[in-house]
Parts: C-alpha cells; sequence; structure tokens
C-alpha cells in the first residue's frame, strides 16, 4: 500500500496535500443511505400492529363499540399514541413530535382517500341496478312511470341534451375565451388590464347567479321559451371567466424568446401568435378548457333555472331540453325509489363522462413524449423546429439550417 | 407614434438614398386585422362579462326602493305577506361555509403536506390526479353522497356532540315539545328524536367539505413544491427531524399559499347550490345553531323561489345574488392578493 508508506514518512508541522490511491476501488455510495433501518421500520409497523390490537381489544371485547368506523377511530388515537411513546424512548421530545405530525399527516390523507372511494363506490353500487340495463343507455324517459321497472326509460336523452347544450357553450366560450386571453397577453395595454381586472372578479360570480341572470334577461325580459340554448347561455355566461382567465394564466408562461426569436426572425405578431404562441400553449390550453368544461357539465343550478325539463329525446336546443345534472336532481327528489335508483344511475353517467374528460385533459397535456408537465418548456429541437416552420412561413430570411447549430 | 431615427452612415454609392427610413411601431396590413380583432373580441367578453355585474348591480335599486335597509335585516323570505330579507339566509350561507372550511382546512392542509413531503416520489402524479380528480367530480354527486351516505351518520355524531357541547349554544338543538313550546332536545332520551339532527347546517357543511378540500389543497400543494430545496436541505442538515423541517421552512414559505387557499375555497363554498338545496330543509330564521334540522343560504334560497317570483321579488333574489357575489368576489380577491404578496406567490397561479 503506497499510500500508507508515504503516509508514515509525514512530518509533524507541514501541511501534506491526502494522497490518493489510484488501484483503491471507486466509492460506492452505502446501499442503506436514506432509507430506514431495520430498527426504524420494526417501530413503524410494530406500533401500528400494536395500535390495531389494542383497538380490536377496546372495540370488540371491552367497550360496546361495534363496527368498523369505530374500529378505525380507536385504531387511529392508538397509533399516534404507540408512535409517540415508541419515538420518545428512542429520540426525545423531537422525535416524538415528529412521529405524532407524521402519523396524523398519514391519516388525513388517508381519510381524503377514503372518502373519495366512498363517493365514487357510492354512486357506481347504488346506480349499478338501472346501469346493467341496456336500454338505460339507448332509450329516453318518454312515458315512463316513476314506479315502472328499470327495463324501461333511460338516460339517452339526458346525455344528449348534456352534450348539445356543452357544445354551444363550447363554440361561445372557447373563441371568446381564448381570444380575450391573446388579447390580454399579445395586445396589453391599459384596456387589457380593465378586461382582465373584470373577467378576474367574475370568476367568483356564483353558478346559480349566472343562471338567474339568463333566467331574468333572456325569459323574462326578452320573453324567450325555455330551452336548451338557455340553459347553453347560462352555462357559456359561468365559464367564460373560468376558461378566460385559465388561458390567461397558461398564454403568460409562454417564454418570452420564443416571442422575441419569431419576431426578429421577421415575422409578423399574428405570425407569431399563430405559429409560436398558441402551438407552445396547447396542451394547457386543452387542459383549461377540458378542465372548465368538466366544471360545465356538473353545475346543476344553472340548467334549474333555464332549460326546463323535457323527457323525451330531443336534438333540437330551442326546445325543452332534459341534461344529466337536471336528470339527476328531479329523479331524487322525486322521493320514488325507483326513482331514486335511476337517478343514481345518472348519477354514475355523469361521473363517467366527467372521467371520460379527466382522462382526455391528462392525455392532451401530456404529448407524445411523456414527459411530466411541469418540465421546463420544450427541447431546444422543437423550438428550432418551430422556428423553421416560421421561416418557411413568413420567407423573410434566407434558409437556415438551425438544427445543425442547435442539436449540438 | 414614435418615429425611431437612426444615424446616417455616409455610404459609398451616391445612387442610394441616404435619408434614414422612418420606422413605425403602427401595426400594419395582417397585424392591424390582428390587433383591432383581438380587441374586439377582448372588448365582447369585457361587455357579457361587465354587463352580468353591471345587471345584477342595477337590481339592487329596485329592491331597496321596495324594501329600504329591511331587506338586510329581515329574517324571512315569505312571499305571501311580501316580507322579505336575507339576514336569515346569509347567516345560513356563513354558517355553512364555515362548517365546510373547519373539515376542509386541517385536511387540505395535511394532505398537502403528504403529497409534496411524505408520499414517495413515485406516487406523487399519482396523488396529485386524484387530488385533481376530486375537484372535477360535480357537486351532485358529492349532495347525494352526503345526503344518503352521510348524512344518517352525521345526525348521530351531531347527537354525540350534543351531550358532549350541548351547553355551548350554537350546539344546542331544539324540539318542540307536547305543549307547542320550543325546548332543548334531549341527546340521553331512551328514543333520541333523530329526525331534528338531519338536514342540518353541519351535514350540508360536510358535503360542501368535500367540494372545496380538493381546490384548497391544490393551491396549498402547489406552493408547497416550490419550496427552496437549499433551506430544507439546510434544515435536514443541521439535525432537524421531518416535521421540524416542515415547521421551520415549508410552512413559514407557503403561509401566503395556505391562508390564500383556504380562502378560495371558501369563496366557494358560500357560492355552493345543489349539495345544499338537496340536504337541507329549508328555514328562513336567524340560527346559529348547526346542529338543528333546517338553514337555508343565499343561493339555496335562489334556487327554490325563482319560480314563484313576482317582479319585485325576482329583483329582490338578484340583488341577493349580488349581495353573494360581492361576497365570494371580496373573498377571492383577498385570497389572490395573500397568494401573491407572499413571498411563495411569484410564479403561483391559483
Amino acid at each position: 500500500m503506497t499510500a500508507v508508506a508515504e503516509a508514515a514518512e509525514l512530518v509533524s508541522g507541514t501541511t501534506h496535500r491526502p494522497v490518493r490511491d489510484p488501484h483503491a476501488p471507486a466509492p460506492r455510495p452505502l446501499a442503506t443511505l436514506g432509507k430506514p433501518t431495520a430498527e426504524d421500520s420494526f417501530r413503524n409497523w410494530g406500533s401500528l400492529a400494536g395500535a390495531a390490537a389494542l383497538a380490536w381489544l377496546l372495540c370488540e371485547r371491552l367497550l360496546p363499540l361495534p363496527g368498523v368506523a369505530w374500529f378505525l377511530v380507536v385504531w387511529f388515537l392508538f397509533s399516534v399514541v404507540l408512535g409517540a411513546l415508541v419515538a420518545l424512548m428512542r429520540g426525545g421530545v423531537p422525535d416524538m413530535v415528529d412521529m405524532v405530525a407524521r402519523r396524523v399527516i398519514l391519516w388525513a390523507f388517508l381519510l381524503i382517500v377514503g372518502a373519495l372511494a366512498s363517493v365514487i363506490g357510492f354512486v357506481f353500487l347504488r346506480g349499478w341496478h338501472p346501469l346493467v340495463h341496456l336500454n338505460f343507455w339507448t332509450d329516453d324517459m318518454a312515458g315512463v312511470g316513476p314506479k315502472d321497472g328499470m327495463d324501461k326509460g333511460g338516460v339517452l336523452h339526458a346525455i344528449v341534451g348534456s352534450l348539445i347544450e356543452l357544445g354551444i357553450g363550447l363554440a361561445i366560450t372557447v373563441p371568446l375565451g381564448i381570444g380575450t386571453a391573446v388579447f390580454m397577453n399579445e395586445i396589453g395595454g391599459r384596456f387589457a388590464a380593465v378586461v382582465r381586472t373584470v373577467v378576474e372578479a367574475m370568476t367568483a360570480l356564483p353558478s346559480i347567479v349566472a343562471g338567474l341572470f339568463i333566467y331574468t334577461v333572456w325569459l323574462l325580459a326578452l320573453g324567450q321559451q325555455r330551452s336548451g340554448f338557455a340553459a347553453s347561455l347560462a352555462i357559456a355566461v359561468m365559464m367564460l371567466p373560468i376558461i378566460a382567465r385559465a388561458s390567461d394564466v397558461v398564454l403568460r408562461v409562454v417564454p418570452g424568446n420564443l416571442r422575441e426569436a419569431s419576431l426578429a426572425l421577421g415575422s409578423s405578431r399574428w405570425k407569431t401568435v399563430w405559429h409560436v404562441v398558441l402551438p407552445t400553449a396547447r396542451p394547457g390550453l386543452a387542459t383549461a378548457v377540458i378542465l372548465g368544461l368538466a366544471r360545465g357539465v356538473g353545475e346543476t343550478s344553472p340548467v334549474l333555472l333555464t332549460s326546463g325539463a323535457a323527457n323525451a329525446l330531443t336534438l333540437d336546443p330551442l326546445k325543452l331540453m332534459s341534461s344529466l345534472p337536471l336528470y339527476i336532481f328531479t329523479l331524487v327528489r322525486s322521493g320514488e325509489p325507483a326513482s331514486i335508483d335511476r337517478g343514481f344511475g345518472g348519477a354514475a353517467a355523469l361521473l363517467l363522462l366527467v372521467l371520460t374528460l379527466f382522462i382526455a385533459a391528462r392525455l392532451i397535456a401530456r404529448p407524445q413524449s411523456a414527459k411530466p408537465r411541469r418540465r421546463p418548456i420544450r427541447g431546444t429541437a422543437s423550438f428550432a423546429r418551430r422556428l423553421i416552420v416560421l421561416n418557411r412561413a413568413t420567407h423573410t430570411v434566407g434558409p437556415v439550417d438551425l438544427n445543425q447549430e442547435t442539436s449540438s | 407614434m414614435t418615429i425611431l431615427r437612426t444615424e446616417v452612415l455616409p455610404s459609398s454609392r451616391p445612387d442610394v438614398d441616404q435619408r434614414p427610413r422612418k420606422i413605425s411601431r403602427k401595426p400594419s396590413g395582417v397585424d392591424a386585422v390582428f390587433a383591432h380583432s383581438s380587441r374586439a373580441v377582448g372588448a365582447t367578453v369585457l361587455v357579457i362579462t361587465g354587463g352580468v355585474g353591471l345587471f345584477l348591480a342595477l337590481q339592487a335599486i329596485p329592491t331597496l326602493r321596495d324594501y329600504g335597509t329591511s331587506f338586510f335585516t329581515e329574517e324571512q323570505w315569505s312571499p305571501d305577506t311580501n316580507q322579505i330579507g336575507i339576514a336569515g339566509v346569509l347567516v345560513g350561507t356563513v354558517s355553512v361555509a364555515l362548517v365546510a372550511m373547519f373539515f376542509a382546512f386541517p385536511l387540505a392542509l395535511a394532505s398537502a403536506l403528504y403529497i409534496s413531503e411524505y408520499a414517495p416520489a413515485k406516487l406523487k402524479p399519482t396523488l396529485v390526479s386524484m387530488i385533481d380528480l376530486m375537484a372535477a367530480v360535480p357537486s351532485i354527486v358529492y349532495g347525494l353522497w352526503g345526503f344518503f351516505l352521510v348524512m344518517p351518520h352525521a345526525g348521530q355524531v351531531a347527537v354525540g356532540i350534543q351531550k358532549l357541547l350541548g351547553w355551548i349554544p350554537i350546539f344546542r338543538v331544539t324540539t318542540i315539545d307536547a305543549s307547542g313550546a320550543v325546548v332543548t332536545a334531549d341527546p340521553h332520551a331512551a328514543v333520541v328524536d333523530a329526525t331534528r339532527y338531519v338536514s342540518s347546517a353541519f351535514c350540508a357543511g360536510i358535503a360542501v367539505s368535500m367540494m372545496v378540500m380538493p381546490m384548497a389543497c391544490a393551491v396549498m400543494r402547489q406552493v408547497f413544491s416550490q419550496t427552496p430545496p437549499g433551506e430544507k436541505e439546510a434544515a435536514l442538515a443541521l439535525g432537524s427531524t421531518h416535521w421540524g423541517m416542515i415547521r421551520a421552512v415549508v410552512l413559514p414559505f407557503g403561509r401566503g399559499g395556505i391562508i390564500g387557499g383556504t380562502m378560495l375555497g371558501l369563496g366557494r363554498a358560500l357560492g355552493e347550490t345543489i349539495a345544499v338545496v338537496l340536504i337541507v330543509s329549508p328555514a328562513f330564521d336567524i340560527k346559529p345553531r348547526i346542529l338543528e334540522i333546517g338553514t337555508a343560504t343565499v343561493s339555496s334560497l335562489i334556487a327554490a323561489r325563482f319560480g314563484e317570483a313576482t317582479a319585485a321579488q325576482l329583483s329582490a333574489l338578484l340583488a341577493a345574488g349580488l349581495v353573494l357575489f360581492l361576497l365570494t368576489f371580496v373573498v377571492n380577491t383577498l385570497a389572490a392578493l395573500i397568494v401573491a404578496r407572499s413571498r411563495s406567490g411569484a410564479g403561483a397561479d391559483a
């Protein structure tokens, strides 16, 4: 060992640089680094198991507290107390506080997960009976009495109504919402500041007030009939500020140097917006629209005031039209057990619709590369591709191979 | 219009015009069309959204003329006797929202901390999606859940709370005895009158809390995730426990997000309609007893009474809607200000 031999020659009182042994094996990080030791795991799981045993003893043998709910509550309390005791024995008060906080936070989170699971599970369980009948998906409620069995009637008219109302609502809100966001970000100025202030203020508008507004103006003052179109207007009034604001936030994070690069290549502002800003922000914009949509499809109060309820399938938005939330609401309020079951079937259909929209939003937000969403905006390669497209579109600068420079 | 002048450089070619060219920032061609049309879109949206607000504000004038200040002090909403006021429903709105926040705040804080600090890194995106999904579940579904699944149990819990804390006025539950007098309900009776303990602000608040929890949680989590890792590592390197690090670094850094997220949730809770309509049985007196049957919020009032209203009462309903809108607006604006002013709010857009 040369290192040891050299170390023997060290003279006290002078400074020596440490000698590196070229033959020594490369240092390896400790495999257990950052992981709990066996003892830690034992304390953790042991106190949980002990708490479960104590809770069982207390609930089933000592006190008259039967049922899963009491067991979970007592288990939670004992797991905090036991965990605290074990931690106190090991490391003192700071460790005890750490363990209590960890246990409380974990249990609170599990409570949330349980609540969400119970919401979804409960709706599908109660709605299962109508859901398994095929006619539920292909039939409407025309001529179906409140006491008729599940082999009659269905939810088709409500689904179609919801989709038509949302479609019209979207046709109004998407161009206006995204257009406003573009205006606020790309044109700017004092007027844009006013628009932004008002739009942000109107996101606070409760959905029922949006419905009441359309009810008063469209139905009473202008004398129109209750219809699917009125409901679309109410949904649009409710969604417009939400979508405009969300798109504004999305456009604001488009990096300025992308815009500047495009402008520096000589393209017009319109081309910059159309070929650089909007494509860059596309996943975010899609998410904004779809989340606004998920909000719009589930809101009952605007349609409650404006659309009226129809039992038959109709494709004409100027007639009375049912929609999923309204369908559920009227059936559940009727109090008839069969109708309530049907209402739960409708709720399950609504949940499926929202789930589909939600998954679509996730898929669009995470494009082909399957990168997590928070990545720094795009790679240089995609930036270069966009500039080349821009170049071809504007013909202001001669052909430059940007790939060669940026890919290195 | 700004005209920029460039320096004139000597040119070797006398045939080239040597005057500086004019540079204008005024958009021309397609750009002018783009600028004007997008300005028009902005103006349209301003007219629509501002129109709603203006319309609501104008509706308050005839209401004040018809009902005077008693609109704000009268408890009852009885169109038959034309006695109309929003004092009762305002108290109901605030009590439902406060019950909702009582449950939603600790749960939102804990789950935001769990997702950002405790959860395994591989699970994190899934958990974030789960909370987002929870925010997307329609309110009528939470209403069904609250009415059919939670309310019977919540009624039993309410009996228990009255047993323990019935001496506090807000947990008192009254009932009407055989002689017709209003007395305190007896939670120790052999057969407890369960109907007095359901359809209350407490039950509605539980369902509403499920709606606002994910919103508040999302804002908090976003802010927590921006905590500078250097500061967290510094706390750990100084020997802090995990919780000590959270208390010393994450929570102070995220304070703005905690307050802002909570207030955003509160704003949503104030305006929630359909779950409340499903759960509560309407009652329009000022009732600070949250466990007792019967309450009403501004939005449930509108949903229940718009059909039978006369023109004056309709404008009174709209004025009630305006009050609700202003309440929500103030809460939301404060929330946005708090999030934006805090140290962590620089990039956070709730």
